[in-house]
């Protein structure tokens, strides 16, 4: 069987580059970016997720099928939630503005 | 002591198709996984659009420095498990082993400072339901903000707990050289259940925690 | 027929005996007739609560139960039937057995996930029928909140736990076949030589992943907050009720296409043979199944229109409800073609397949109008709803179920069954059906809400019909159970393929041997080649 040997090099890195943005969420959080500070948050993340995802979770180095998989998930995820926030969003919509 | 697979499942041609299936298998899980977690993180979105003061406020009561060590330790447990995989690939039976149990030490750290966190709460009777009580603003949204702490985290335990409990049957079949660089599909599978885990954390520790700190 | 057709003498029915060779099996095989056993079971008991049901329904006034009972009935009614019967049956009986022989394979990829499968699903089948026996649950098959999770006095999180194993169940099915599919087909089976149950499945499996750990969730917050009185749909602390609806639906509404996605198959197997003529419009086909999948999840609120879901959310939903007919539209059209200049036979499964047709496009057609928004506000909730699943379920799911029961039970024991008493028992459900199901359209169009079991005397004509037309549908059922299981031990023997269809699994004996093949057979050409027309064989 020859699956991809990944250097531990490479998952030493990673664990630092994890341990770098959790500081850097932590810090993000107490300085008042408006809105920005929700973006950011998921934006660092969807980056540690990503980290772990593909070098951890060897994504990386797998499959087309399995990376198709695996997005196929998070994009259900995020067509429930989009989706479901279409009814959230516009239920203060009036329906008619004037008849 | 070293027993190796002298033939994959009799339902494969070989190795190679058998470990393509398993990893397959445990992706197509992992989509069930992120689908099950993901109901809940839809029902954050809806009351967090809703009630943003409340849940900041909620968040408040969070113990961001607890949170931010476990979610270190997790992280940690990550590359534990994978160097535990590693150590599998290139055939080293007592690395796999060790890691493997450093894995599980890490996740038993993590449930404890959980507990931790758990038993403050039930002091500050900010446990939902008939015992809750809170004299801040917007009391019952908090209450809201609180039942998804509790139910989202709780969830994440519970699987955390099933995951120790695999690592253990993996160390154990480790210990009798069961794996070897041919075959460790259970590890590496194993592997991807732990990692997911993982990321359900990196993303519920900035939605719960990290509300509103300024 | 083949005047010599013979029975192997070792097959997969034979190869071990005992009662743990079939607890501990992990043959696709067995575990599919593990499935049948439980499921002919399950349906026949929650048949025996429509039964009830429309006995109840033949006075006007409420007079055979109570109205606690009556919403105990018609609840078990549901939830056994989508949960415990129509959910599982074809994926879990014809496609486990079908599955690795059409694509040429020895088994499933992960057999012994598959008798977990089993497993899980007769634990939650015990936990439905230990709630029934209990006293039932009274909250309707779909669980709203505030009902169920405040004020009703039944088993609801019995119930729950009971679904949320079955759910495992259906989801360690979808993993297997997905896997089955994409890695262990035969040289030369190519994603487009597959045959179109297989897309079906495929299909099918995508659902089964993607959908069930939502209405697993939806259903695991109602016993959570039941359980430890947590309000996450409490309007008393904010909470949305709608929020458990668009939860529940996520899952609920594409669940309706793992209920006639498999059938689909089924039909597009037996047309094709039953017609000697290769499937029109085979890419079309198999797209179909595919857009129907992913399409279907994007219409569940159109059950919500009158829940206060935003009218723009309902518009969107009504406009991707519209959409979704297409692809099932396609189907129709293509199965309507492959008979045009077939040498078309009409045994029982082809009498299955073309009673599908029909009652599957009046069905969805029906749809439609449920679709439309302005005609949904009026007949929600009625009898116009009831009616119109039941065509596509009952009319299209169960016909189809029942036409691949009848098509490959040679396969499946090695022998045929009585065609007589199958064309009789056919042609029985079918206007067994429409009399019971027809009026109910027009019972729903003239105002009767369901769930009630009382109504005006003006409609008791039409639920006479209606109850009539269900004793005649219940005897057409049990004469298959009959024949079918006289035919397991008496029937003639089948031989290899009976029906001279085209196919991996007919290029092997019948019963199959255990495992399957005595070699992994090659592919060399398209599915369905059926060669220029030959002459109708009347078994």
């Amino acid at each position: 069987m020859t699956q991809h040997v990944v250097p531990r090099q490479v998952y030493y890195r990673v664990f630092a580059a994890l341990l770098a943005l959790t500081l850097l969420t932590v810090g993000a959080a107490h300085v008042d970016l408006g809105p920005l500070n929700i973006a950011l948050a998921l934006g660092i993340a969807i980056c540690k997720a990503l980290l772990v995802m593909l070098f951890f979770m060897h994504l990386r180095y797998s499959t087309h099928l399995t990376w198709i998989v695996a997005a196929a998930g998070v994009i259900w995820l995020g067509h429930l939630i989009l989706f479901s926030m279409i009814d959230y969003l516009t239920r203060s919509w009036l329906a008619f503005s004037s008849w | 002591m070293s027993e190796t697979r002298a033939a994959p499942a009799h339902q494969f041609d070989d190795f190679e198709q058998q470990y393509e299936a398993a990893s397959l298998g445990m992706w197509a899980f992992l989509a069930t996984e992120i689908l099950f977690f993901g109901g809940l993180f839809l029902g954050y979105t809806v009351y967090r659009t809703l009630y943003p003061a409340a849940f900041t406020e909620g968040s408040h009561h969070l113990d961001i420095v607890l949170g931010s060590i476990n979610t270190a330790v997790l992280i940690g447990s990550s590359l534990t498990m994978a160097l535990a995989v590693h150590s599998a690939q290139v055939g080293r039976r007592q690395a796999i082993v060790g890691f493997l149990a450093l894995t599980m030490l890490l996740g038993l750290v993590f449930l404890s400072i959980k507990t931790v966190e758990y038993g403050h709460k039930f002091d500050e009777a900010l446990v939902p339901g008939a015992h809750f009580v809170y004299d801040g603003p917007f009391a019952p949204q908090v209450q809201l903000f609180f039942s998804f702490y509790f139910i989202m985290t709780g969830l994440h335990a519970l699987h955390m707990v099933v995951g120790i409990g695999i690592m253990a049957v993996l160390a154990w079949l480790a210990w009798r050289g069961k794996f070897s660089p041919t075959y460790h599909t259970p590890v590496e599978i194993s592997g991807l259940y732990w990692h997911f885990v993982d990321v359900v954390w990196i993303f519920l520790f900035p939605l719960l925690y990290l509300l509103g700190r300024h | 027929m083949n005047a010599t057709a013979t029975t192997p003498r070792v097959h997969y029915l034979n190869a071990n005996y005992g009662i743990a060779s079939w607890l501990l099996t992990t043959d696709h095989k067995r575990i599919a007739l593990l499935y049948l056993a439980t499921i002919t079971l399950l349906f026949f008991i929650g048949g025996a609560a429509a039964v009830l049901i429309r006995l109840e329904l033949i006075t006007p006034a409420g007079d055979l139960v109570h109205s606690e009972t009556y919403n105990r009935l018609f609840t078990l009614h549901g939830i056994i039937m989508i949960f415990f019967f129509l959910i599982p049956s074809i994926p879990t009986v014809l496609g486990n057995f079908l599955v690795p022989m059409m694509i040429g394979a020895r088994d499933l990829a992960f057999p012994r996930l598959n008798l977990a499968s089993w497993y899980l699903f007769t634990a939650g089948s015990v936990f439905a029928l230990v709630v029934m026996v209990a006293g039932g649950v009274d909250t309707g098959w779909t669980f709203y909140t505030p009902y169920s999770t405040h004020y009703s006095n039944s088993h609801v999180v019995l119930t729950i736990v009971g679904i949320f194993i079955n759910g495992f169940s259906s989801i360690l099915t979808g993993i297997n076949f997905i896997v089955t599919i994409h890695t262990m087909r035969a040289p030369g089976m190519t994603w487009f030589r597959l045959p179109l149950f297989i897309w079906a499945h495929y299909a099918t499996s995508v659902i089964f992943i993607l959908g069930t750990p939502v209405v697993a969730i939806a259903l695991s917050l109602v016993a959570i907050e039941r359980v430890f009185r947590v309000g996450i749909f409490d309007p008393a602390l904010g909470g949305d009720p709608v929020l458990f609806q668009h939860l529940f639906w996520f899952y609920s509404h594409p669940a309706v296409y793992i209920m006639i996605l498999p059938a689909m198959g089924v039909i597009s197997e037996v047309i094709t043979c039953f017609s000697r003529k290769r499937i029109f419009g085979y890419t079309a086909i198999a797209l179909a199944s595919i857009s129907i999948a992913v399409i279907g999840f994007f219409v569940w609120g159109h059950h919500m229109v009158v829940s206060s879901q935003s009218v723009y959310a309902s518009m969107v939903f009504s406009f991707m409800s519209m959409l979704v007919a297409i692809p099932s539209a396609v189907k129709v059209f293509n199965w309507t073609a492959t008979l045009y200049k077939g040498s078309v036979a009409y045994q029982a499964p082809m009498l299955y397949a073309f009673g599908f047709i029909g009652l599957f496009t009046i069905g969805g057609l029906t749809g439609l109008f449920l679709a439309s928004l302005a005609v949904d506000v009026h007949v929600h909730h009625t009898y116009f709803v009831i009616a119109h699943f039941h065509y596509i379920m009952v009319g299209g799911a169960v016909m189809a179920y029942l036409g691949g029961i009848h098509f490959w039970f040679p396969k499946i024991t090695g022998r045929l069954y009585p065609e007589g008493w199958a064309k009789f028992a056919a042609l029985v459900i079918f206007v067994g059906f429409n009399l019971t199901f027809f009026p109910q359209f027009l019972l729903g169009y003239l105002g009767m809400p369901r769930r009630y079991h009382f109504y005006p005397e003006e409609w008791q004509v039409l639920n006479v019909m209606s109850s009539a037309g269900a004793s005649i549908l219940g005897v057409g059922y049990v004469l298959p159970l009959i024949y079918l299981v006289w035919a397991m031990r008496y029937g003639a023997a089948a031989g290899p393929n009976p029906w001279r269809a085209a196919g991996l699994e007919w290029q092997t004996s019948s019963p199959p041997p255990t495992d399957n093949f005595e070699r992994t057979p090659v592919v060399p050409e398209e599915a369905y080649a059926y060669g220029p027309k030959e002459e109708a064989e009347v078994v």
